[in-house]
């Protein structure tokens, strides 16, 4: 099996958001990490090959740090990784991504049975890049699995849907974007940490996908950026329980008129 | 040119977020001159289009097949990106449901539009849109512009006001785009049991997290969400705890609601928690620690214990009501 | 001079804090209530690579080096200095000594045992009347045919009660001072081995403190360590080791403490503002960010040095008795900026405090590093 994971890195969801002068969100001295719902699709990916044999192909569309997070999926026990980056790519929106990958898992590395992604970018919350990667390749898709098994050239998968979930079985290849609970994400070994600066982490310019700039033109642009107003604490309520709860009650009525 | 929006059912119902969407679609199509049109997609549908109608729809485009009897993102998507070639629509929306989230980008990538996830505000002006979009889990609000013709963006539920208007045609038409053989099958589906809304959906969520102590605690959390017709939601604690299933965990890695009211009991109110439920309309905590974080958002804060609060609460709800 | 980590010690870093965030923090706070032994986290370390960290990865460590190593007991320190001792003696009192001196067939049928985590080791060395003067021993090996006989108690032997080997330092000729000691590998399943006391005490509760006791204990004559009579020196080559791994869990200490006193600096109001704002509050903690910078500068070129295979006792001396001065301040005053919350149980800051103190005191004290340090510059 040829098994392929898409992982984007991501600032560390306790860091603190600036926007600088530009009206752009600064990402100086932010903590990097991998996407948290890739690192489950990464420890899919390296249960699928533990269990049916084949090898785990990690790739990003980033900037030079990114390298860090492959080398990070690396140690986890992914065997190979690229690394898309390009001038023309600083700032790509979901579109541009898509079709970056896209055209790398046709192409120079394709014949994959599943690719696995997060199901959703903790930055940019956008949950675009699956469906459109899906789409460019003209693959059946399951997204949002919390339950996924590989076998006799199928995938069966258990998503969520609103209110509920649902089972698919889809026909390989196929894309799967995980979410939490899919797995229990392994923390890399020491000797995995060793091994992974030995394995092999190709960097490729669009050039060497055989892409032009014009290819990845971005048709979302980020304007600006801003801070939301920050919530202010409202009313304390003190007294015994019932006086409190009573005028909780009057309150939610007369003021909030929620109930 | 017209705004589409794209109808969302599940089993011949009308979701809720379908009418935030019309409705938004309707005041943009008033500012920026455009007609409004709905894309109704499955099988045996045909009869919802009446309901469309109060929305000031000026036009209704069926596409009635058995094919689309179960909902599959690659055949959705098919037909969507197939009307949207066919109409070239000036902006096309979708709530931002699980539907919506697969629906929205796959079509995009078919028709090759811009999309932005997600919206909790779209305003037009010079016959362009601009799209606000919470960014690093609503730490920040990003502003965003998609090159035309056609731009797309799915809505955050429950942050558009529903209206509805009189006035328009509401004619219906068919619409037979091609669908792709299945690659996929669905094999089967469970809902969560119960009448309580769904998390996303609800106008009241009732939450609990680590205060509570165990799962029976989430019993006190249920009957208020019964007294109050809510929904349940929990904090990650409680989820990682095993209380409760992970569906229900609101934050940065589970579900972002924003309904309104939004009750907060036994939770800290930690940062990847509030990312999830700070635009809530308004927000109660009751928590014993004076100086959890979650009373520096909440619109009534309670201090106590959730043990003797949360039951006083619902008999005073009994009694009221 | 370079200051930046490499790729393996920024992945080391990310791991080791994500494993300790994700699942020694949220046992601290038992294990030490309830002196109790982490014997889960212990494994899960072991399957991870974390308790041979620079044993070459022939013998089933992971072939890091020492600034690595450092690295990952200051993040298990920081939320739990019990477990961060455990692994410590683990790595550097029992691995170290047999990777440096063993034989082969030692370095196969022990190291690796301890180094995968399979077994746990310990180092016996002192004694009641062999502390500071740890050459001042009772304990005796005497050969009888192909086995050594052993008699004697040692005392204080952290993870004393658990442990499956313990290198040992024992008197076999007593007429030669200290060149009369030797060191060996003892297998403590051994009917002539058992445990005696088990302290109670103020701090790293988690980790055991406990009397081994010796009583006609059979071993092998191959697991001799070292050459006879060089048993001192393998004590004291070891733990100049040892005090890279206590200077980094004094390092953890200091860190949890400092981040924690910031962090309730910041929210809690008084006299209408936060204490953060109070320039009394600034100077403390603006202090203690400074020693705690120069400490984990002198661990981690101490680090350095002993992976170049130079010199470090002087610099590792010197990392311990900074580091260690740090952690005691740095509870003491993070307890003074919590008031009257940092003495409760409801804040980790007392157990902080608590857990600072033995590293002024194991693996040498604080005074017998000065003596170190003094030796080295004045001879
Ligand atoms: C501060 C900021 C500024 C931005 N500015 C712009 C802008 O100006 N214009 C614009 O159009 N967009 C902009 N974006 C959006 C962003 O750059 C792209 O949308 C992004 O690369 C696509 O990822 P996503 O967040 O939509 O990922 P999602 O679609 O939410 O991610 C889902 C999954 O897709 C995969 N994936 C996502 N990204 C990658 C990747 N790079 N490589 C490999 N796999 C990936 C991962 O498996 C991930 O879990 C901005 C985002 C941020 C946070
Ligand atoms: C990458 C990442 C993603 C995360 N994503 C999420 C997420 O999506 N959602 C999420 O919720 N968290 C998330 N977290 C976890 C988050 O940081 C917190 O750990 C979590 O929200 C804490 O849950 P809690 O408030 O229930 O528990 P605690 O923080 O332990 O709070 C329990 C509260 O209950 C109060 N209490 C106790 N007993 C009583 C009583 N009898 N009466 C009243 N009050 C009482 C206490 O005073 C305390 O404030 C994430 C963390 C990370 C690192
Ligand atoms: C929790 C714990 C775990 C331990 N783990 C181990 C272990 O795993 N293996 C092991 O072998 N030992 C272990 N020890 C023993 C520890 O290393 C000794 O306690 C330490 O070396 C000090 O010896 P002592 O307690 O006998 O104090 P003493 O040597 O009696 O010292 C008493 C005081 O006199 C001072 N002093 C002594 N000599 C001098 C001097 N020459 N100049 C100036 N001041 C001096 C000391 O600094 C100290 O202040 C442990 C001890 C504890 C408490």
């Amino acid at each position: 099996m040829k098994i392929v994971a898409c992982i984007k890195q991501t600032f560390d969801t306790e860091a603190k958001i600036v926007v600088g002068g530009d009206g752009q969100i600064s990402d100086e001295g932010v903590n990097m990490i991998v996407n948290p719902y890739d690192e489950y699709a990464v420890e899919e990916a390296i249960r699928t090959k533990e269990k049916d044999g084949g090898e785990v192909v990690v790739v990003t569309v980033g900037g030079d740090k990114a390298q860090e997070a492959l080398r990070y999926c690396l140690a986890m026990g992914a065997d190979r990784a690229f690394l898309i980056n390009d001038p023309a790519l600083v700032g790509a929106d979901s579109r541009a991504v898509s079709v970056a990958l896209a055209k790398l898992l046709s192409d120079k590395e394709a014949g994959f049975d599943v690719i696995f992604t997060g199901k959703e970018a903790v930055d940019d919350g956008a949950a675009q890049v699956p469906s459109q990667l899906a789409a460019r390749l003209d693959l059946a898709q399951a997204n949002v699995v919390t339950d996924c098994e590989i076998s006799d050239g199928k995938a069966t998968a258990t998503r969520e849907i609103d209110g509920g979930s649902e089972t698919l079985e889809l026909t390989l290849p196929a894309l799967i974007s995980a979410q939490k609970g899919l797995n229990e994400v392994r923390y890399p070994s020491l000797p995995g940490i060793m091994k992974a600066k030995r394995k092999p982490l190709e960097v490729l310019s669009l050039a060497d996908l055989g892409l032009s700039a014009d290819d990845v033109a971005s048709k979302v642009e980020l304007v600006v950026a801003e801070l939301p107003p920050a919530r202010k604490a409202g009313q304390r309520l003190t007294g015994e329980v019932d006086e409190v709860v009573a005028k909780l009650v009057q309150l939610l009525q007369e003021e909030a008129k929620v109930i | 040119m017209s705004i589409v929006v794209c109808v969302e059912q599940r089993d011949q119902n009308l979701r809720k977020i379908t009418f935030e969407a019309l409705s938004e679609g309707k005041r943009l199509a008033v500012a920026s001159g455009k007609t409004l049109k709905a894309l109704l997609i499955g099988s045996g549908v045909a009869h919802l289009a009446d309901e469309l109608k109060k929305y000031g729809v000026d036009e209704i485009a069926v596409v009635d097949n058995e094919a689309l009897a179960v909902y599959t993102v690659e055949s959705y998507a098919a037909v969507l990106a197939a009307y949207i070639v066919h109409e070239t629509p000036a902006l096309v929306l979708l709530g931002h449901s699980a539907i919506g989230k697969e629906l929205a980008p796959r079509a995009a990538a078919k028709a090759d539009c811009g999309l932005v996830s997600d919206c909790i505000e779209v305003s037009s002006a010079d016959g362009d849109y601009l799209f606000k979009h919470p960014i690093y889990a609503g730490k920040a609000i990003g502003s965003f512009k998609v090159a035309g013709p056609t731009r797309m963006a799915t809505l955050r539920p429950n942050v558009f006001p529903i209206e509805e208007s009189e006035g328009a045609a509401g004619a219906v038409v068919d619409f037979a785009p091609e669908i792709p053989a299945a690659k996929v099958t669905v094999t089967g589906s469970e809902m969560s049991s119960g009448d309580r809304p769904e998390l996303t959906e609800a106008d009241i969520i009732c939450s609990g997290g680590r205060g509570l102590g165990g799962s029976e605690g989430f019993k006190l959390i249920e009957d208020l969400a019964d007294a109050l017709g809510a929904a349940v939601g929990s904090s990650r604690a409680a989820v990682d705890a095993g209380w409760r299933e992970h569906a229900a965990q609101v934050g940065q890695t589970g579900k972002v609601v924003s309904p309104n009211l939004y009750v907060a009991a036994g939770i800290s109110g930690a940062i990847q928690h509030l990312a999830g439920m700070g635009s809530s309309k308004f927000i109660v905590g009751i928590n014993k620690d004076e100086e959890a974080n979650i009373f520096n958002v909440a619109d009534y804060g309670i201090e106590g214990d959730l043990n003797k609060v949360i039951p006083a609460l619902i008999e005073k709800l009994k009694e009221v009501q | 001079m370079e200051f930046a980590y490499t790729d393996e010690e920024r992945m080391m870093l990310q791991m080791a804090r994500d494993f300790a965030e994700k699942e020694v923090k949220p046992l601290a706070k038992e294990v030490d209530k309830e002196h109790k032994y982490p014997a889960a986290t212990v494994k899960k370390m072991g399957e991870l690579g974390l308790m041979g960290v620079s044993v070459p990865v022939e013998y089933e460590g992971s072939g890091m080096s020492n600034i690595c190593y450092a690295i990952a007991i200051e993040e298990i320190s920081r939320h739990c200095a019990a477990t961060g001792v455990i692994m410590s003696v683990n790595n550097s009192l029992a691995c170290d000594p047999v990777k440096i001196f063993g034989t082969e067939e030692q370095k196969q049928k022990y190291l690796a045992d301890m180094a995968s985590g399979r077994k746990l080791g310990c180092l016996g060395l002192t004694e009641s009347n062999a502390g500071s003067d740890a050459a001042n021993l009772s304990t005796t090996a005497v050969l009888n045919g192909d086995e050594w006989i052993i008699n004697g108690r040692k005392i204080f032997i952290t993870n004393g009660n658990e442990a499956d080997y313990s290198v040992v330092i024992a008197i076999t000729d007593k007429a030669q001072g200290h060149r009369g000691l030797s060191a060996f590998i003892v297998d403590l399943d051994n009917p002539g081995f058992s445990v005696g006391t088990v302290e109670d005490k103020l701090g790293i509760r988690g980790s055991s403190t406990a009397e081994l006791v010796f009583e006609d204990c059979r071993i092998p004559k191959e697991n001799l360590l070292g050459e006879v009579g060089k048993g001192f020196k393998i004590a004291l080559t070891t733990l100049d080791g040892g005090r890279i791994g206590i200077a980094s869990q004094a390092l953890g200490i200091a860190r949890a403490a400092i981040e924690d006193a910031a962090a309730y600096a910041k929210e809690r109001v008084q006299f209408g503002k936060p204490i953060a704002k109070l320039q009394a509050i600034q100077w403390m903690l603006a202090d203690l960010s400074t020693h705690y910078e120069a400490a984990r500068l002198l661990t981690h070129r101490a680090a350095y040095l002993k992976d170049q295979g130079q010199p470090f006792g002087k610099e590792a001396a010197m990392a311990k008795l900074m580091a260690a001065e740090t952690a005691m301040k740095a509870a003491t005053q993070g307890i003074q900026i919590l008031g009257g919350y940092g003495y409760t149980t409801d804040y980790p800051m007392e157990r902080y405090f608590r857990d600072a103190k033995i590293t002024e005191i194991y693996e040498g004290t604080s005074e017998i590093m000065r003596l170190v340090i003094a030796t080295n510059i004045l001879k």
